[in-house]
Parts: structure tokens; sequence; C-alpha cells
């Protein structure tokens, strides 16, 4: 080669080689680890928390493939562990035991879907799942625009509504809850995938409401204002969105539990992913509060190791999202490994 | 008479008017460059130190870092430069001086312009079937790397031939006439000469290639990763059996890393994520100032 390439080659060589010169310590374990990016900073502080107390020895990595993303390389078995915002569904669980995964189901925390609005907003403590139902409903598009249409007495200004982008979990949950029906909404809303563009929405106008995950709420709760939930199926009166009403389960519908699901071949034959899981288990309840994620009722753990000691497969859902159901039913219920046929909707 | 004049001293008025508006055009696109390079450092600059270069990720963002980002996407450029740099370089001698013009060679032109084109998801897809699971890579520094290899394979080929053309046909002739072969004048005359030219291409190509998150995310990058790969240069002779060990490691890289921070709940990470924007750019126009350097030096060597 002439001078003006070999010199060329050299300099960016030499430039990529000084920079990686640590030299890893001997063959570590891997624990792998994929899925919903909602559930990630609770699995990314364990990890990370894990890491340090092994010194190394073990090592984990976790990717935000989303939940849909991270079932299908769980059921591929290419992960030891999963994120999910939501239940495993049919067509996974078909997938899994076409190639033969065995999984154990896990509800690790919760995360409370939080309707807010502009801390001026004086009028709108709280709502009804009924008058969320009129403003958030598909037939809404164009016709409910004011305030005052949502409910009588309120101010007539334009309505300005913020809400996740269609890919996200927290708006299928959302549109399941409220509007009966996945993926049902109006469209004529502000949308974005990232929920803190959602909250410099709310916080920048008097008129605006939207819905966010409480993790976003909750380090901007002096900016906004969160709104009390009256679901009319229960007898309690409207809940606000909080630690203690979400972990005492009378936050509903809008509370949801986040998952993960472990593959049980890695979980019986290699001791570093039991290690993790257990780990994972017994920390989280300080850990997701740490990031802003609700734990849960402290019986709710004591199953789940439970359920992790007796090898207990499948899901407690068969195949379906289910709206209101508290943490005890979850974990009272035998999983299966048989999906239901499907019925459409949620329901208790 | 009266007329020329006045037609002359229309047509200098519009040579004005033209170049006002092309200066005031082209003040708005800096200026605009400069606000947004103001603000990310504004944001991030103070946050950047050596405590945040050398750390890994964490939840609690005043500890958290880019080790394993920036080491992820050195080591990735690493291997795309390895692989698409000679192939690149290669394929364009091969089309500009060797080819002969027919309609496979103008098929083959039109889609490595077209390829030059496709949007970067496309080659993530691509590389997600093929080099993930039809080879086996896996999620690796390799198949990130071979990926956006793909990527910029078309741009460096467009590089070369480009620079081979600038090339006065003269050269060629009289080193033919000489009796050179073929290889000879590629190899002691056109390459020489070209050499700025596709240096330049290629460090455009990589400055691309180091911000590139789709494709990764498709293939599977990781985004907490507390490890580095083991270091491609050992000392320790056990280890010098695998020398290519770190290929295989699972990794992560700065973009990634900068969009994970960007939609975490508060506001704590932003700071974090425009740091890492910080360091992005200052590699990026670290590459190019390069590129510049380079091209000067080599092009003074060089006197027809």
């Amino acid at each position: 080669m002439t001078r003006g390439i070999s010199t060329w080659a050299m300099v960016v060589i030499a430039s990529f080689m000084s920079c990686a010169t640590t030299v890893a310590s001997g063959q570590a374990r891997l624990i792998r680890i994929d899925g919903s990016s909602t559930v990630f900073p609770v699995t990314e502080a364990v990890a990370e928390e894990f890491q340090n107390s092994k010194r190394g020895l073990v090592r984990v990595t976790v990717g935000i493939s989303g939940t849909g993303g991270g079932f299908k390389k769980f059921t591929r078995g290419e992960t030891d562990v999963t994120n999910a915002s939501r239940p495993i569904s049919a067509e996974e669980m078909k997938a899994a035991s076409e190639n033969g995964v065995q999984y154990i189901e896990l509800p690790i925390c919760f995360d409370a879907i939080t309707v807010s609005v502009h801390p001026q907003n004086t009028w709108c403590d709280s709502m009804t799942v009924e008058e969320l139902k009129k403003l958030w409903e598909p037939a809404a598009q164009g016709r409910v625009t004011t305030w005052s249409q949502v409910r009588e007495g309120w101010p007539s200004e334009k309505i300005e509504l913020y809400g996740p982008g269609t890919d996200s979990g927290t708006f299928d949950y959302f549109t399941e809850a409220i509007v009966g029906k996945a993926k049902s909404s109006r469209g004529d809303f502000t949308a974005s995938e990232d929920d803190n563009v959602l909250v410099r929405g709310i916080e920048g106008s008097k008129y605006a409401l939207g819905y966010i995950p409480y993790a976003y709420y909750a380090p901007h709760a002096s900016r906004m204002k969160a709104v009390k939930i009256d679901w009319e199926k229960d007898d309690l009166p409207a809940i606000e969105p909080s630690m203690e009403n979400v972990v005492s389960g009378r936050y509903n519908p809008l509370s949801r539990p986040l998952f993960i699901y472990v593959n049980k071949e890695s979980l019986q034959t290699r001791p570093e992913v039991r290690e993790f899981v257990e780990f994972y288990i017994k920390n989280v309840p300080q850990l997701a509060s740490e990031v802003k994620y609700l734990p849960l009722p402290s019986a709710a753990y004591e199953a789940c190791l439970e359920r992790v000691r007796k090898m207990q497969v499948g899901t407690a859902f068969a195949g379906h999202a289910e709206i209101g159901v508290s943490v005890e039913e979850i974990i009272r219920r035998e999983p299966g490994v048989e999906a239901r046929p499907s019925t459409g909707g949620g329901g208790k | 008479m009266l007329t020329s004049e006045r037609s002359i001293a229309r047509t200098r008025l519009h040579d004005r008017v033209f170049s006002i508006a092309g200066g005031l055009v082209t003040l708005g696109a800096v200026m605009f460059l400069g606000v947004l390079l103001f603000d990310l450092a504004r944001d991030g600059l103070s946050r950047v130190d050596w405590q945040f270069l050398t750390s890994f990720p964490s939840r609690r963002p005043g500890q958290a870092g880019i080790f394993s980002a920036w080491v992820g996407s050195m080591l990735i450029m690493l291997v795309t430069a390895v692989t698409a740099i000679p192939l690149g370089i290669a394929a364009g001698v091969y089309l500009e001086e060797y080819a002969r013009k027919n309609w496979m060679t103008s098929v083959i032109e039109i889609n490595i312009s077209n390829l030059a084109a496709v949007p970067s998801i496309i080659f993530g897809l691509m590389a997600l079937g093929l080099f993930v699971y039809k080879f086996g890579f896996g999620q690796s520094i390799l198949a990130g790397g071979l990926t956006l290899g793909c990527l910029i394979l078309p741009i460096v080929i467009v590089a070369t031939r480009e620079a081979l053309r600038t090339i006065p046909r003269g050269m060629r002739e009289a080193a033919y006439a000489l009796g050179a072969t073929r290889w000879q004048v590629v190899r002691h005359h056109l390459l020489p000469y070209s050499t700025s030219g596709i240096a330049t291409g290629v460090i455009i190509a990589m400055s691309r290639a180091i911000g590139e998150t789709a494709p990764l995310i498709t293939i599977g990058a990781l985004t907490f990763i507390a490890f580095l790969p083991p270091a491609p240069i050992v000392t320790d002779p056990e280890l010098m059996i695998q020398p290519l060990r770190w290929v295989w490691s699972p990794f992560t890289v700065l973009p990634i890393q900068m969009f994970n921070w960007v939609s975490r709940p508060g506001d704590d990470f932003l700071r974090n994520a425009a740091a890492a924007g910080v360091v992005l750019i200052a590699l990026t126009l670290g590459m190019n100032a390069v590129a510049i350097v380079l091209r000067y030096r080599l092009r003074r060597r060089i006197k027809w």
C-alpha cells in the first residue's frame, strides 16, 4: 500500500485500539434480559445492585425491545428473563410452547396511569370513568372539544388533550380500561411516544389534560395536578393516584401490574439466574420506589418467592389482559399454560 | 448606449441581491447550528468529566456514565471500518478502472446509488435476519459492526469513484504508454492521487455511522450493560489464543444510551443525555477535523 493510505489507516486503528485496554476478568456468567421500556428502570436498578453485590462475577444485560419484541426473543429461548408491561398474549403462549419454553410469571410492581391537568385548573379535581370515556372514545373525535361538554359547569374553553402514541403499552391499557376496547381511542390529541413531551405539554397550558405513567407524574407533582378517578363499578369515592392507594389496591381501574417472566430452564440449570430472581423479589420493593414505581403489598412478594421455589409455570391471565384485577387475585390464581379463547374486552 | 448601461446596472444589482440573499441563508443555517450546539453544551458540558466517561449506566443520574457506550461505539466503528473500507475501495476501483461499461455495470451502478439512499432501519431489518439469525452472530459487536458496514459501503464506493474521476486522463495514459500494467497504474498512481478524496469520503461515512441508532436497536443492542467487552489488545499470553473474543460481546452505543436517558421520567437524566450528546458531537467533529487535515496534507504532496 502507499504511504498515504497506511499512515491514514494507522491513525484510525491506533485511535480505536487505545480506547479499550481494560482486560476483562476471566469468563463471567451472563444473564440476558430484554423487553418493556416501562419496566426497564426497575430492572436496571436491580441489575445494578445485583452486579455490585457479585463483584463482576455475574453480568446482567438489559435491553428495551418493548414488551412484544421482548417476548419474541424470550419465547425463542434467547433471553433468560423478559420485562413485560402486560401479561403474555395467547399468540406468545403458543410460540413458547412450540419452542418448548416454559416460564414463570411474576408480578413485580405497579404502574398507576395518571390523568393530570395544569395546577391552575381549579375546576377539575376528579372525574368518573364514564366522563373519561365520553372524552376519549372514538366517537368524541371532533365533537367533544370543550371542558363544558365533559361536565356541566366546567368552563366552555377548548380542552387540549395529550396522550401516548399507539405503540405504547400505556395507550393499550388506558383504552382498554376506559373505553372498553384496547387501542380504541379518539385520534385528535397530541400523541408522543416520549412521555416527557406529554409532561411538558400538560405543564404548559391551563386547559390541558393528559394521561401518563405515574413514574413520569411523580417527579413533576408540584407542577401538575393528578385527577382523582371515580370508578362506578366499585363503592369507593374518587381515588387519587398515590403510593398508598395503589398499594392497597384502591386506585382502579387505572393501576396495572408490571411483570417479569423467567425462563424455567435457566432458573433450574443456572444457579446465577435463580439467585438473580430471588434477589429481584427481595429488593424490588425498595428499589422500585427509588425509581418512582409503586411496589406490591409484601404478601405478594412472598407469594412470588413461593412460586419460584415451586417452579409454578404458566400465566394467571390465560392470554388476555384484564382490567382492575387486584394483585392478591393474580397471586391466588393457579397459573396455567392453556390460553382461553378470546372473548374480546376485559373486565372482572 | 443608455439601454446597455441600464442593463449592466440591472445585472449588477441582481448579482448583489443574490450574494446578499445567499449570505443571509448561509448565516441563518450556521446560526441555527450554533444555537443548537450552544444549547446542548449549556445543558451538558458541565456534566462531562472523568467520572462520566469512566462510569457505567446507573439508576442514579449523578453516578451514571457512558463508559460502556463510548467503548461500544468505538469497537463497532472498528468492525465497520475494517469491513467496509477495503471492500468499498476495492469495489470502487474495480467499477471505475476495470469493469467494462455494459448494461450489467450500469445496473450495479444504479443499485449502489439507490442503496446509499435506503433508510437505515431497512439495513437493520436485513441484518437481523441475515447476521443475527442466519449466520448466528447473535446480538454481538460483530453483527452491529457489519450492519453499519453495509450501511456505509455504498457511500465509500461512490466516494472512491468520485475521487478516481478527478485524476486527469493523461496520467493514466502516460503510465500505460510507459508499459505499466493496470495494477501498477492503480497502485502507483491512481490510489496515491485519490487518497485524500477517498479518506474524506470514508470519514464522512464513518461520522454518519457513529450517530446511527435505528439499525442497532433493530438487531438488539442493549441499554443497560455495566461491563466492557474483552480488550482487543491482550498482553496476557493465555488469552492470546482468542484475540477476537470481543467481537462476540453484547454492546451498547452512545446514541442508544442518549435515547434511553431522554425518555426517562424526571429531568435529572436529561443533563446526562445532553452530556452524552456533547461527547458524540465532539467525536463526530473530531473525525471530520481529521478528514480535513488529511486532505490538506496529502493534497500538498501531489503536484501535477
